[in-house]
């Protein structure tokens, strides 16, 4: 204290010189208001079930939501193959799951469907069932992890869609495979591209060895064995390549958008 | 004005008195209690989508409102919990506290400290020194923390870490110790605050340090 003492001028008042000093300092009680703001912002941070429904907590969680996309797409690697399992892993039965009963799950004539193919591709013909089930098909026995925690290990048969966007001149740069599901509400979903050209990554025909049942998504399901469950569209009816984020059923209620596993 | 005098200095030099928690420990002490609670909320309503056993949680101690909600809440307080985390490990770790507070741990030590505990003949005179039981359940608790977060992980990114996720057993295990370990945390948490309330200079030590 000593020493600081005398580092003061000699000569100044020492009162004089601390009222100069908190006529420079903010208005007191202007002080006391934003303190008192943020304190009250603290306590509803607190209070917990109401947070959800409040504006700044929501979009606070959104913008992590969107880090998070950021993180996993830095973290996925093309190269790395969700792990396969013998066939008598399979669970029997599959479970059926939707936000729907399966006798709302839609009903589609195969001999009438087709597969549209739009956006950034050279060729956007439409593609019938049966000129797809000419294709070259793989079988995978994978886990399929729903967003809920459970799992199920399943049978999947089809082209692997890469070989499908190659097929069609997709541009691969773009961002985006946007599905489109024939559900009354409109299924959507967008794929990173990443994702969709993993090998593993799949327009699934078959499901244990039998055509594809209504119930787990006829004519066509996209299987992601990278993704969560809801990133993996059932009754798909049109792919679109672009590179606009055209949102999905579930994402738009706020599931993370990437959700890879 | 007057409070703003310059003397006012000297009462507060004059008293300079043990540091029991230094600041690093209760900064990450109380960043890590609101982790830990946001984390175990939001993840009650996770379990819920599909509980492992037969119960649900009150909608009234979950947090985030529906799945989807939950799951916001979940992975943005994962980034919190992991930083602060990795933080205190480090520091723990490099300037010697975990040796010095939490070891060594001696079976004797902590069969005879219980003993005095449930007796009520233990003695809380000194609270810079840890008794066998707290190292115990301290060293306990860093452990279970990490396995919570490395289970948490499995259950996260089966397939980008498959053998992380393979070394806990499966996808499916994984999420068993993942829910044993937040079961742990819990049962700490109840006992770590009933003692606290009992103790209330630990309380007073973990906020202002003294």
């Amino acid at each position: 204290m000593g020493r600081l003492r005398s580092l003061l001028i000699p000569g100044v008042d020492k009162q004089l010189l601390v009222r100069d000093a908190t006529r420079l300092m903010p208005d007191l009680t202007r002080r006391r208001f934003i303190s008192g703001g943020a304190s009250l912002g603290a306590l509803t941070l607190l209070t917990g079930c109401d947070v959800s429904d409040s504006f700044s907590a929501e979009e606070m969680l959104k913008q992590i939501s969107k880090f998070n996309d950021g993180v996993q797409a830095a973290i996925f690697n093309p190269n790395a193959l969700a792990p396969t399992f013998p066939e008598s892993a399979i669970t029997k039965p599959f479970p059926f799951n939707a936000y729907y009963g399966l006798d709302d799950a839609p009903t589609i004539d195969g001999r009438e469907w087709k597969f549209e193919v739009r956006g950034l591709v050279d060729n956007k013909k439409s593609w019938t069932l049966e000129e797809l089930y000419n294709l070259p098909q793989v079988k995978q026995v994978t886990r399929h992890i729903c967003v809920e925690g459970w799992s199920a290990i399943g049978s999947w048969t089809g082209t692997p869609l890469r070989d499908f966007l190659k097929l069609v001149g997709a541009d691969t740069r773009a961002k985006y495979c946007w599905f489109r599901c024939a559900d009354a509400e409109g299924y959507n979903s967008p794929l990173d591209m990443a994702t969709a050209l993993h090998p593993q990554t799949q327009m699934t025909f078959k499901f244990g060895d039998e055509i594809l049942p209504r119930a787990y998504g006829y004519p066509m399901k996209i299987r992601v064995p990278t993704k969560l469950g809801f990133k993996n569209p059932k009754y798909v009816v049109s792919m679109e390549v672009t590179n606009d984020y055209k949102g999905g059923f579930w994402e738009d209620q706020g599931y993370n958008s990437f959700s890879g596993s | 004005m007057s409070s703003l005098a310059v003397n006012d200095q000297h009462t507060v030099a004059a008293t300079p008195a043990k540091v029991i928690q230094p600041a690093w420990v209760r900064t990450l002490h109380w960043i890590n209690a609101v982790a830990m609670i946001l984390m175990i909320m939001s993840g009650w309503q996770i379990y819920n989508a599909s509980p492992l056993f037969d119960f649900k949680f009150s909608s009234s101690i979950t947090l985030g409102g529906w799945l989807g909600g939950a799951l916001l809440w979940h992975f943005a307080a994962m980034w919190l919990l992991m930083v602060n985390g990795l933080v205190y490990l480090a520091l723990g770790l490099a300037t010697g506290r975990f040796r010095k507070k939490l070891l060594p741990i001696t079976p004797e030590g902590v069969i005879s400290d219980a003993r005095a505990a449930l007796t009520g003949r233990l003695s809380h005179d000194d609270l810079t020194k840890y008794n066998y039981v707290q190292k115990l359940l301290y060293a306990g608790i860093i452990v279970i923390g990490v396995l919570v977060v490395l289970s948490g992980l499995a259950i996260w990114k089966p397939v980008q870490l498959q053998y992380l996720t393979a070394l806990f057993g499966g996808y499916d295990a994984a999420r068993y110790v993942h829910f044993i370990c937040m079961a742990a945390i819990v049962a700490f948490l109840i006992v770590h605050v009933a003692l606290a309330v009992l103790v209330p200079k630990s309380l007073r030590a973990m906020i202002i340090g003294r």
